[in-house]
């Protein structure tokens, strides 16, 4: 029982950091929306599996508020970029959006080709 | 009272230990992938079949339905989220141009000159790809179109 317990809490942990680097990384917003997302879903996958190993139910409610609470953060955040998209006239740099940088690692391969 | 004595209770902890072996797998992607729509490929993997399993697996575990509607709940809600969230990231993904297009091998979302122009009815966070030409071109098309018709003194 031991056993399972530190594996499933060693691999969630293990996933849940690597979703951390990634959020502090960057490089762009949307990236940090995706880390977040995946992040919480981590989270809730944790409630759940403490909730199993235990055999204690008080925290399965709060898996439904920590679920509905993901969603309607990506959602908001993506429709408050599309917000910035509409009034910039330069795919988003002069809002103070930088430059995507998956296009400017695109460029810099196409220069390197 | 937490030990495992039955087949149940072994099923349950396996789906737990696989639901989060797919969370590492999760972080993995994440941190390894190059671009947003790879890395939302590597992070939907738990959303869906992860917690799934670890749903199947607490609700083996859990005594009494209350807590397996719940769970069920969850995993209704997942699913049906996931799908709409993905959606929104990488349509804003794509218009951002945070895709490596030259990574692409088919891309039928690209430019055919047809949605340069603003038509009145794009949803509020798809405009066209160049929004401020875009913009001015069909303030010149209105006015021209105005002209025609020969009320072009407002």
């Amino acid at each position: 029982m031991t056993v399972a317990y530190w594996l499933a809490y060693g691999l969630l942990g293990g996933g849940a950091l690597l979703a951390l680097i990634r959020l502090g990384l960057g490089p762009s917003l949307l990236d940090r929306v995706v880390a977040t997302d995946t992040l919480l879903v981590i989270i809730a996958a944790g409630l759940a599996v403490h909730a199993g190993l235990a055999r204690d139910p008080t925290l399965v409610p709060v898996l439904v508020v920590v679920s509905l609470l993901a969603f309607v953060g990506s959602v908001s955040v993506a429709r408050y970029i599309g917000g910035m998209l509409l009034r910039s006239g330069d795919g988003g740099q002069d809002v103070g959006l930088p430059q995507a940088a998956e296009e400017r690692a695109g460029q810099v391969g196409e220069a390197d080709r | 009272m937490n030990d495992v004595e039955t087949l149940g209770d072994v099923v349950a902890v396996a789906f737990l230990l696989l639901g989060a072996l797919l969370c590492l797998t999760a972080g993995i992607g994440l941190l390894r992938f190059p671009d947003v729509l790879t890395r939302m490929h590597a992070g939907t993997k738990p959303q869906v079949l992860g917690v799934l399993l670890i749903m199947v697996g607490a609700a083996i575990r859990l005594q009494g339905w209350s807590a397996t509607w719940m769970l069920l709940l969850v995993a209704l809600f997942q699913m049906l989220t996931a799908p709409v969230s993905a959606h929104m990231v990488s349509r804003v993904a794509y218009r951002r141009r945070h895709v490596r297009r030259d990574r692409l091998l088919v891309d039928e979302q690209r430019s055919t000159g047809k949605d340069r122009v603003y038509r009145g009815d794009e949803p509020a966070d798809a405009p066209p790809e160049e929004p401020g030409p875009a913009l001015a071109e069909s303030l010149r098309e209105d006015r021209e179109d105005r002209e025609d018709r020969g009320d072009g003194v407002r």
